[in-house]
């Protein structure tokens, strides 16, 4: 009846575990008392379950990441403190098959379900604003495509507390991932959240892609496409040739392990490598995936904040268009030491080292936009000077571990941990955190507290490199990662200072809740009226913040880069303003197929993990149900009448009234 | 920039062009999004032929391509899928000349070719596996079943789109709404003709000579 699931599938034996478990059922229950106590669970259907508006599909996934972010740092602490403690015979706190799943979900976790959702999340709040259009192509999907990555993310919190999750490392190497050496269903949670998550993320890179290209305002020619948009179409194109291979990938996977074939397995001709090839064939796009649209962050804050126009608006494109290439032939790199051979390794060491160059012109760009610019020092331009020397050095070790000869001494040692959190953490955490402070007041129509901001830009530089240089290091005195305990005790003083850097970060994510806080307490007076509080360059100012739901009253046109810069040049140094008559607006309906499917997808995953396949076909069969009751449903847009855009557009005008007066009154009260 | 251009353009042009201004050309960004798709499920079978190309030689004892492919009947189902693709085209063309009954008569010939089609890959890996033959035999079955298995799933969704197509068909008629719909399982049924000449040439042909 319940296939492999019973209730032994829950590890009452592990204290921690058990104790988390408890904090968040006690959380849900708070949350679900509250939301249903404040009678708010029809508004959470009507404004945001079904929404298909990118603005808040965007604002979701941030929202989810946030929280994911503190359950993959809850792990990252955890093992900083246990190889602190686990020294010269000691054991720690963790056992060896907890803190293997700890290590594996921390990977996941941060990759999957952090850095990719605060990727997608910023690409949906700004892209259809930058290129001035009112929705993306196929609001429908978007709306899916967020729901099917939550189902992902469910799949992931439920295997800590029924069942196991991998103990296998975040891309589940075969065969250790093959049934034979993991025959718990840890595995299959990994399976079957990214299964259903990537093609999620696929129809994202579909959407946006098409988005893109398709609908971009009058005058938007690609080559007056903002660098963030740039940069998000580039990532797009990369979704769309890599996650396939993921999905084959984990196909392929899934059938060892469901059907006992033997792509992967050590016996009957399967073939171990092919799995290491396959998974890195799209890992490594992926992690140029998330650093471009990082990149595009970079730019358009220090374009902004230097009040200068980005130099070299067209090597940067340029620069961003070589990267998306490369990414796709330096896959090898991830596993010099297979045995290829030294003339395969050599190809790939050069292509790695290649991929430095277009990096390195980015660097200059933005070094030069600095120059002689007037640098507002502001907590998003903090991030970014921050990557900008944190990312560099991180590229540097990258460029030393393209060497095939230095790499079979460093592969599989803390050096490789050091690396790619260096650029990780400087490259697309920086970013997505300077980006959420650059776009939070158009999303919500208020800017985040400063103060509390660079706060925690210093925790995190300082605990970076607390935390990471002692492993690059330790690296050198043979330390290797996926160690849950070790013998020499000369490496424990800087296990404890890697421990200590873990603290400072831990302070960084405080300061952020905090500036959360505080930026709400004080929405009052950290209001942004004008729409445009940076006084920027780009289409996404245009319009109020936080944006109407139909994005723009009357489609922008441009005349060239920054066009938003221009207009507001050509008019007086103040943005112009829509003025009536407006027409009626084309707009989509929302939608309840796309989170109803996803709930059955989460149960299918859910059954296919504990082999229940009378409850997969039951969720195999809502899902087709329901995508059937979409493609029968015609309703699916209406029209906004041009009497309501105009009242939405008027209030604004009075806001914007409001705080000239305000403003020009105490001038004059200053004055007299 | 100037934001008041389209309400410039909205009188001199009346209503309809407005909207049809503001809201671009959504039968082409439809079509133009399946080709995305369509060359996103490439790299998917660009993958399995990789794939299938490594495990060729991982026989592991069992049989080896030549002594199980009956190229006489793969030559069959090509013929069939190759001729539905050709009635597909037919379906199109009477789109193009609004003749509803005509499409749907098309949609069923390509639907029974389709199934056919589906029936004898069906029989031939129940042969096969009755005969010891399983894809959990040896790394090269693994490959070559999971390829053209995935590749008889894609047709099985075809067939499946093919009967809510004529569903649509009877209940809509010919509209803004199906005709799109119509050319994008079009373009998929053609994609999926290609795809199949891929596997009759690189996994029976090369593997029979």
């Amino acid at each position: 009846m319940f296939g492999k699931l019973s209730l032994e599938a829950v590890p009452y034996d592990e204290p921690i575990i058990m104790v988390t478990v408890t904090a968040i059922v006690l959380g849900g229950l708070a949350l679900t008392g509250a939301i249903t106590y404040f009678k708010k669970w029809g508004y959470l259907w009507k404004e945001w379950i079904t929404s298909i508006d990118h603005k808040k599909l965007g604002i979701m996934y941030f929202i989810v990441a946030l929280v994911m972010l503190l359950r993959g740092f809850a792990d990252a602490i955890m093992m900083r403190s246990q190889l602190a403690m686990a020294s010269a015979g000691a054991e720690g706190f963790l056992p060896p098959s907890h803190y293997d799943q700890i290590f594996t979900a921390h990977g996941v976790i941060m990759i999957f379900f952090v850095a990719m959702p605060m990727v997608i999340g910023l690409m949906n709040l700004v892209v259809p604003l930058q290129i001035g259009a009112r929705d993306v192509a196929f609001p429908f999907l978007n709306n899916l495509s967020f729901w099917l990555f939550a189902a992902g993310v469910v799949l992931v919190n439920v295997s800590l507390f029924v069942g196991e999750f991998a103990k296998t490392g975040w891309l589940a190497y075969a065969p250790l991932s093959g049934l034979d050496y993991s025959p718990g269903v840890g595995v299959d949670y990994w399976i079957w959240a990214l299964q259903i998550s990537g093609i999620g993320t696929t129809m994202t890179g579909i959407n946006f892609f098409v988005t893109i290209i398709k609908m971009r305002t009058k005058g938007m020619t690609m080559f007056r496409l903002p660098i963030f948009t740039w940069t998000s179409l580039c990532a797009n194109v990369l979704i769309i040739a890599s996650f396939p291979i993921l999905t084959a990938t984990i196909a392929l996977l899934t059938l060892d392990r469901y059907l006992g074939m033997h792509f992967f397995t050590t016996d009957l001709g399967g073939n171990m490598m092919m799995y290491v090839n396959l998974i890195w064939a799209w890992g490594h796009p992926e992690v140029y995936i998330l650093i471009l649209p990082a990149f595009g962050v970079f730019s358009e804050v220090i374009a902004t904040f230097a009040k200068k126009r980005l130099f070299g608006y067209n090597t940067m494109v340029w620069a961003t268009v070589a990267i998306t290439i490369l990414s796709f032939v330096v896959w090898l790199h991830h596993f010099f030491t297979m045995g290829a051979g030294a003339n395969v390794n050599a190809f790939f060491g050069i292509m790695t080292m290649i991929i430095a160059i277009p990096t390195g012109v980015k660097i200059f760009n933005w070094l030069f936009t600095m120059y002689r610019g007037r640098l507002e020092i502001t907590s998003p331009v903090l991030w970014t000077l921050g990557f900008i020397i944190t990312f560099t050095i991180g590229g540097m070790t990258g460029v030393m571990l393209s060497l095939p000869a230095a790499n079979f001494v460093l592969h599989n040692s803390l050096f490789v941990i050091a690396h790619f959190h260096n650029v990780i953490i400087g490259g697309v955490v920086f970013g997505m955190l300077a980006g959420l402070t650059y776009w939070f007041p158009k999303a919500f129509g208020f800017t985040l507290n400063e103060k509390w901001g660079k706060r925690s830009f210093w925790c995190w530089i300082t605990g970076f490199y607390v935390a990471f240089m002692p492993l690059y290091v330790l690296s050198f005195f043979g330390a290797v990662r996926r160690m849950q305990s070790y013998n020499n005790p000369e490496w424990q003083p800087l296990m404890i200072v890697a421990w200590v850097g873990a603290l400072i970060i831990a302070a960084g994510i405080a300061c952020t809740l905090i500036q959360f806080y505080v930026s709400i307490r004080d929405r009052k007076q950290n209001e942004d009226v004008s729409g445009d509080p940076w006084d920027a360059r780009t289409l996404e100012w245009a319009t109020s913040s936080p944006a109407p739901f139909y994005n723009f009253a009357h489609l922008p046109e441009v005349h060239g880069v920054d066009g938003f810069w221009e207009a507001k040049k050509a008019n007086g140094g103040v943005p112009p303003i829509s003025e009536p008559p407006y027409q009626d607006i084309h707009m989509p309906k929302n939608t309840w197929e796309g989170p109803i499917i996803a709930l059955f997808a989460t149960i299918f995953g859910f059954a296919l993990v504990w082999h229940i396949w009378w409850l997969a076909i039951v969720g195999g069969i809502g899902m087709f149900a329901t995508f059937m009751a979409r493609i029968f449903n015609d309703d699916v847009d209406y029209y906004v009448p041009a009497a309501e855009v105009e009242r939405i557009e008027r209030e604004h005008r009075q806001r914007l009234k409001q705080k000239g007066d305000l403003a020009h009154s105490t001038r004059l009260e200053t004055q007299s | 920039m100037a934001t008041d251009t389209l309400s410039n353009q909205g009188h001199a042009h009346g209503h309809d062009h407005d909207h049809h201004d503001d809201h671009h050309d959504t039968a082409g960004t439809k079509l133009f999004g399946f080709w995305v798709y369509l060359m996103s499920d490439l790299v998917i079978f660009g993958s399995l032929f990789a794939t299938y190309a490594v495990l060729l030689t991982g026989t592991a004892g069992g049989p080896t391509p030549d002594e199980i492919f009956e190229l006489p009947f793969v030559l069959v189902e090509t013929f069939l899928l190759l001729f539905s693709s050709f009635t597909y085209g037919m379906a199109v063309l009477a789109m193009n000349a609004n003749q509803t009954a005509k499409v749907s008569r098309w949609l069923w010939i390509t639907f029974a070719l389709g199934a056919a089609f589906v029936a004898m890959e069906v029989y031939e890996f129940h042969h096969l596996i009755n005969e010891g033959f399983g894809p959990d035999r040896s790394a090269f079955l693994s490959a070559f079943f999971t390829l053209v298995g995935t590749h008889g799933l894609h047709v099985t969704f075809g067939l499946i789109w093919i009967l809510v197509m004529l569903v649509q068909l009877k209940k809509q008629g010919l509209t803004d709404v199906t005709r799109p719909r119509i050319m994008c399982l079009s373009l998929f049924w053609h994609f999926l003709d290609i795809v199949w000449i891929c596997v009759f040439s690189f996994v029976y042909l090369m593997g029979v000579l």
